[in-house]
């Protein structure tokens, strides 16, 4: 449900003109949900920026949705598949 | 993870079967300005409050559809973890709620100047809503509203 919330959200904000990037953690839902950009990440529900007390790891995820912000080429509803870094402590 | 192998049958039934929203056009709003000169807002459905705010109604049959705005000078390990949520582990979040709300990490990119500066307030709602019809109406727009007068460029959206 947290997926589906997000992104209604997301789409009001992108209606009044502010732009929007969405970590989602269930790709079906976020095929159907349709967020305008979403970061699909592959952790665990309660896990959305990866792991506790691990500010790398949570920079990491972070980085990569602020990057979907700035990508001019992305076209709505883009999903982009966020792939951790192994060396990330 | 992140399918719906890790939930019980009961719930991935329910998932299958549920109508979810789709929306329908997708509205798009592309970033007016580099990140570094826009102000962000942070959006959590992780059902953070304050101490001393309302924890989330679980009595409210499709959800609770209310907000509480969190400053952003709040320190990050004084938010309570009040969703109603049992289907996900809350050990991680109750440890370290940047897992699912990062002040800390957005206040560090502020001191980057990776992004110009962060909302004086952040959005923090109850993501279990199965019937979203009064969110969509009426807190969202609101809500929305507020942040376009406080002069928000971008929004980064947190589940859990």
């Amino acid at each position: 449900m947290c997926n589906q919330t997000v992104g209604l959200l997301a789409a009001e904000l992108e209606r009044q003109g502010i732009a929007t990037v969405s970590i989602q953690l269930l790709r079906s839902i976020t095929e159907k949900v349709r967020p305008p950009r979403a970061l699909y990440v592959p952790f665990d529900h309660g896990y959305p920026l990866n792991a506790p007390d691990a500010p790398t790891k949570q920079h990491a995820v972070i980085e990569a949705a602020l990057r979907m912000l700035e990508d001019p080429d992305l076209q709505p509803p883009a999903i982009v598949d966020y792939e951790p870094e192994k060396k990330n402590n | 993870m992140g399918d719906l192998s890790e939930f019980s049958l009961k719930y991935k039934l329910f998932l299958k079967a549920y109508p979810w929203r789709r929306i329908d056009p997708v509205p798009w709003a592309p970033l007016q300005k580099p990140l570094k000169d826009s102000r962000l807002a942070l959006v959590s459905s992780a059902g953070l409050v304050l101490p001393g705010q309302n924890p989330f109604d679980e009595s409210i049959r499709g959800g609770d559809y209310s907000v509480r705005e969190i400053p952003s000078d709040t320190d990050v390990s004084t938010l309570i973890d009040t969703h109603r949520s049992d289907l996900y582990d809350h050990a991680g979040l109750r440890r370290d709620p940047n897992l699912a709300f990062p002040l800390d990490r957005l206040r560090e990119l502020v001191q980057k100047k990776r992004i110009g500066s962060l909302n004086h307030r952040q959005l923090s709602y109850m993501g279990s809503i199965t019937a979203p019809g009064r969110l969509v109406k009426k807190t969202a727009p609101r809500d929305v509203r507020r942040l376009v007068e406080d002069g928000v460029d971008a929004a980064l959206l947190v589940p859990v």
